[in-house]
């Protein structure tokens, strides 16, 4: 008979011969909840046992901050002497307060001489049990020194080349710029980045972006020199200085126990603030949602644009700030990351904010400072205002009013002696909008604010010139609703007048080109070439590349300006979506991007004139990125120098392009000529072969051509040309 | 010279041919019909009506008295080119993907599909030079393709050996007497079909065609890559100009992805390349679909281009096609 439950043979086995200490020890459940409330407090006086009352009411004065413990949940046992011990253990209510107390009371100093240490309990358990710490102090191991390369060993390059990175396909390259020759490879990896690259601002760092965080790389071999384990990022962010990083992840970071460089501080963070030096967290934050309704009519949840880069970096990586929206501006110090003077700017409808790119040099003012630009828009009956906040004193140095302000944009020049704030102003109906720049000249006594108010449609581009005081800026037309094509806009160029002393004159208008597509601007890092260019459009995608500094005659009617305009060249790539000049402002290079479509991706490199010098197409290309130097070592003077000979530089320089061009072309006619060599020799044999063989008809084939039929081409050819010379229609019976 | 459009087709051409004096143009395409043409001028001299099918493939023997056609309807067909009678149909059990004469016209090779119960295979028939009389049923070879199926496949020169391509991007080489597989090479990327394989004037190298973006240059007797051109698109076809050593490749992304896209992405060109030095030279536009084949004039003096887009277009070469020379090849001609 089977056996089933009603005839089990129940007395056969004895329940306790039976050996479970394996499976005990395999699932045993850590039965530790009930001592995580409690907490031990070392570090204290050791008292006398009538000041023990004292001490204790004392003990939880400290407490409240994080949970409120009665007398009686603390035990403060009394040693052999009658003395208290030094240490006591307190219950708390819940787990939390117990974790909150250890991290916010650990290391408080009592008073000159006491300072507590607070523990859990369990972890007193876990780590503090014999056995777990070693009775002999055991030196930490620190690694042998080892030289490593040099991060900017690319700068030394005999011929000062220039390095990009391309991220085509699965494949990360980067390569030296040639100035006919193909690119010649550096280095080439697959699968080198997940999501993309990214150069850190002076060059000296390429980052990948991965699941689990972010790597740098970088010396001539191109070793991984910092990691930065934040799951999930989805953008970074360097600091000017290269000093330091922040990741963004759109989802909030969970850490683990055991994670090697986040603690539970970065849990449920979106932001990391790193060092890169030493390549540690410095702070973590969560996302500010900006404000405005989370759902749309429907009830369905908006998907919020976020703010990038919501961090903004001083010129000098002193400051890191962040905006809320409305509210304030929060500046931390680095490299504490704590919050300057402990508190945020409060800023009244704060819109945007941006920190001089520069440590700037304003008249009279001696102090270190750096500046930022800000803008509020109207509030009940207060103007809207743009105003300019020194730090570390947080004092307003200049404000303006501003009415019928419907939005702003805050413009710095690359030294920050301008800013720019952009005015869209609408009329008193709010029908139409129109433009005001107010520029705030900040190096001069006062910062005096230059109006440009004769722009009557909007401005939806604006770029300064670097180093330099002139700007352009693209408009467009109005866009009548639901059209299909983008308005056509226009190009204006602007430039200061020219005055007798060193000061800059007034800015002035110098020409607007009309009927554009273009809403691009692109300024060479050098000043005075110009790239406007039309991106991410389908139907038109022209480079114009214009010379502010023309060397030709001038016309009569721009002889009081600083500039002479003059278009050098246009150029076409299909499809461009990105444009970048190299460091050096010697080349402009295109691209069209598969990260924005699939049509004819590859690039495209210009010299500054506008010339196609390459051009390639490789499927799923992605990102052509040109590695940023840092700023010239040179002084002003030897600098100068250097423009002053420049002519025997360039006759130098000349005579080794010819001797490379020619030992290049040499190599080509060789390798050439070594083809067609092998090609007939290769020719010869099989002819010869097909004698041997008598193989006839083949040997008859590969005469033609070469016999006098073909030369003289008599050939006579019959055409037979039908004409109708009468038609007529005759119905049948 | 302006290119000739033959406009007579309805459906995508699939092959085009010159026969061996170049003055006529024969041209198949999925509209069932088979076009003769006057290359010199574009006339359409007839039209060959029979096939119950989509066309693929066409050839004429030396002589133009025989016209060989094969297509979708299973049948291979034998045609008298002066009058357009049909002279013999041959049926089988898949549709007949190449057809190709000798170099002396008395043997003619059929490439049949691969189908559910149809393994490839490349048949040959003796064909008997005459018009009038009755051409044989009976096959004097027959390859079964059984490893990866054939695409392609021609006779080398002396009628030595049948030079397949396959659909694995491998090409093989068969004793023609009794059928043995001599030799396989994996010429282009594993699993790239060959799509097309044009001969040398003398037959003794041959150029393939791939979906993986690139030709080959191949040595008939040793099947050895001589050369390789790349290109950015799939290539449906390659052709050897005799004369100048060039090399024509056609192609264009595949005709079911050319609704999704625009025509400037689609690289519907004729590609030129130095036969030599694999660079290319030049580009002859036109198309609004891929090419499907590209032929050669057989004495040099132009070639002609069937397109996905229904139109062959004849072009002629100009002077500075043939005055064209690289410092190198000048020296050479000094010399």
């Amino acid at each position: 008979m089977a056996p089933s439950f009603d005839n089990l043979p129940v007395d056969d086995v004895d329940d306790e011969e039976i050996d479970f200490s394996d499976l005990r020890e395999q699932f045993e459940v850590r039965l530790e909840e009930g001592l995580d409330t409690f907490v031990v407090i070392d570090g204290l006086p050791e008292v006398p046992e009538e000041s023990q009352q004292k001490l204790v009411k004392f003990l939880l004065r400290k407490l409240k901050s994080v949970g409120k413990p009665r007398e009686d949940n603390v035990f403060m046992p009394l040693g052999d002497d009658g003395k208290t011990q030094g240490f006591c253990f307190v219950e708390f209510a819940t787990v939390e307060q117990a974790a909150a107390a250890c991290k916010a009371l650990n290391g408080t100093p009592l008073d000159k001489k006491h300072t507590i240490a607070v523990n859990k309990l369990s972890d007193i358990e876990r780590y503090g049990r014999e056995g777990r710490i070693d009775e002999e102090y055991q030196p930490p191991q620190i690694d042998e020194f080892q030289e490593k390369e040099h991060l900017r060993e690319w700068l030394g390059d005999i011929e000062a080349r220039d390095q990009f990175v391309m991220y085509r396909g699965d494949t990360v390259g980067v390569f030296w710029n040639e100035k006919e020759a193909p690119p010649e490879p550096a280095v080439d990896r697959p699968h080198w980045t997940d999501a993309f690259v990214q150069w850190s601002p002076l060059g000296t760092y390429l980052a990948s972006v991965h699941g689990q965080g972010v790597q740098l790389w970088g010396g001539k071999s191109w070793n991984r020199q910092r990691r930065f384990a934040h799951p999930g990022v989805n953008l970074l962010d360097f600091s000017p200085n290269e000093n330091y990083i922040i990741t963004w992840s759109h989802r909030p970071i969970q850490v683990d126990e055991n994670h090697p460089v986040l603690t539970l501080e970065e849990d449920g963070k979106n932001y990391v603030v790193w060092d890169i030096g030493t390549g540690k967290p410095l702070r973590s934050f969560v996302t500010l949602d900006l404000p405005g309704p989370s759902m749309d009519e429907h009830g369905n949840p908006i998907k919020k644009k976020i703010q990038w880069p919501a961090f903004k970096w001083s010129a000098d990586d002193k400051y890191v700030a962040r905006m809320t929206q409305g509210q304030s501006i929060s500046v931390y110090e680095l490299p504490k990351m704590n919050l300057l003077d402990k508190t945020s700017v409060k800023i009244e409808g704060v819109m945007d904010f941006d920190w001089a790119p520069a440590t700037p040099k304003r008249d009279g003012v001696r102090d270190y400072e750096q500046l930022f630009c800000y803008w509020t828009p109207e509030l009940g009956s207060n103007p809207a205002k743009v105003g300019l906040m020194s730090i570390p004193s947080k004092q307003v140095v200049r404000t303006r009013n501003l009415f019928n302000v419907s939005d702003a944009k805050l413009h710095w020049q690359s030294q920050a002696a301008y800013v720019c704030v952009k005015v869209d102003r609408h009329s008193k109906s709010k029908k139409s909008l129109a433009t005001n720049l107010e520029i705030f000249r900040v190096q001069e006594k006062g910062v005096p604010v230059e109006v440009v108010d004769s722009i009557k449609d909007t401005v939806i581009n604006f770029a300064w010139e670097p180093k330099g005081d002139r700007f352009v800026l693209i408009t467009a037309g109005e866009v009548p609703a639901n059209a299909a094509v983008p308005p056509k806009t226009a190009v204006s160029f602007f430039c200061p007048e020219k005055t007798k002393g060193s000061a800059v004159g007034n800015f002035r208008h110098i020409r607007t080109i009309d009927r554009k597509n273009s809403n691009a601007i692109y300024w060479s890092p050098k000043g005075r070439f110009v790239v406007v260019a039309t991106v991410h459009s389908q139907q038109s995608f022209e480079l114009d590349f214009w010379d502010l500094d023309f060397e030709g005659e001038k016309e009569e009617k721009d002889k009081d300006l600083t500039a002479n305009l003059q278009l050098m060249s246009t150029a076409e790539h299909y499809g461009v979506t990105d444009v970048e000049w190299d460091p050096t402002g010697r080349y402009v290079a295109t691209c069209a991007s598969a990260f924005r479509h699939q049509m004819e991706n590859g690039y495209h490199i210009y010299d500054f004139k506008g010339n196609l010098l390459r051009e390639e197409h490789i499927d799923r290309f992605k990102q052509f990125l040109w590695r940023p130097r840092p700023p010239t070592m040179l002084s002003k003077e030897e600098q100068k120098k250097i423009r002053k000979n420049l002519r025997e530089y360039s006759k130098m320089f000349d005579e080794q392009d010819l001797i490379k061009k020619n030992s290049a072309n040499r190599a080509v006619v060789e390798h050439r000529r070594r083809l067609l060599e092998e090609w007939l020799a290769w020719r010869a044999s099989v002819e010869e072969e097909l004698k041997a063989e008598g193989i006839v008809d083949a040997l008859e084939a590969m005469n033609v051509g070469k016999g006098d039929d073909f030369k003289d081409g008599e050939e006579v050819i019959e055409e037979i040309i039908e004409e109708i010379v009468e038609e007529t229609e005759e119905i049948v019976a | 010279m302006r290119p000739i459009l033959l406009s007579g087709h309805e459906r995508a051409l699939t092959q085009v041919k010159y026969n061996k004096d170049g003055d006529i143009i024969f041209s198949v395409s999925k509209d069932h019909v088979v076009g003769a043409w006057f290359s010199y001028n574009g006339e359409r001299l007839g039209t060959y009506h029979g096939h119950q099918g989509a066309l693929w493939t066409v050839d004429v023997d030396p002589t133009t008295t025989f016209l060989a056609t094969g297509g979708a309807d299973n049948t291979m067909r034998l045609w008298n080119v002066q009058t357009g009678k049909l002279l013999k149909t041959w049926e089988f059990g898949s549709s007949i993907k190449r057809v190709e004469f000798s170099s002396d016209g008395s043997k003619l090779l059929g490439v049949t599909e691969k189908r559910t119960g149809h393994l490839s295979t490349i048949v040959v028939y003796d064909i008997v030079q005459d018009v009038d009389a009755e051409q044989t049923d009976e096959q004097s070879l027959r390859i079964v393709c059984d490893e990866s199926k054939a695409t392609v496949a021609g006779f080398s020169y002396g009628a030595k050996w049948i030079i397949a391509g396959h659909e694995d991007g491998s090409v093989s080489q068969y004793d023609v007497k009794g059928g043995e597989l001599l030799d396989n090479v994996m010429v282009h990327e594993p699993d790239m079909p060959i799509t097309d394989m044009q001969w040398a004037p003398d037959r003794t190298y041959f150029i393939t065609a791939s979906k993986d973006k690139t030709a080959k240059l191949i040595s008939t007797k040793d099947l050895n890559v001589m050369k390789s051109y790349n290109t950015d698109t799939p290539l449906n076809s390659a052709a050897i100009t005799p004369v100048k050593d060039y090399i024509i490749l056609g192609g264009g992304q595949a005709a079911m992805d050319v609704t999704t896209t625009n025509a400037r992405q689609g690289k519907f060109e004729a590609r030129f390349y130095h036969k030599i030095f694999e660079e290319e030279i030049g580009r002859v536009r036109g198309h609004f679909g891929p090419l499907n084949y590209v032929a050669v004039h057989p004495l040099g003096t132009g070639y002609c281009s069937g397109g996905e887009d229904g139109y062959v277009r004849v072009h002629h070469f100009d002077k500075p096609y043939f005055d064209f020379m690289y410092e190198v090849e000048r020296e050479q001609a000094r010399m």
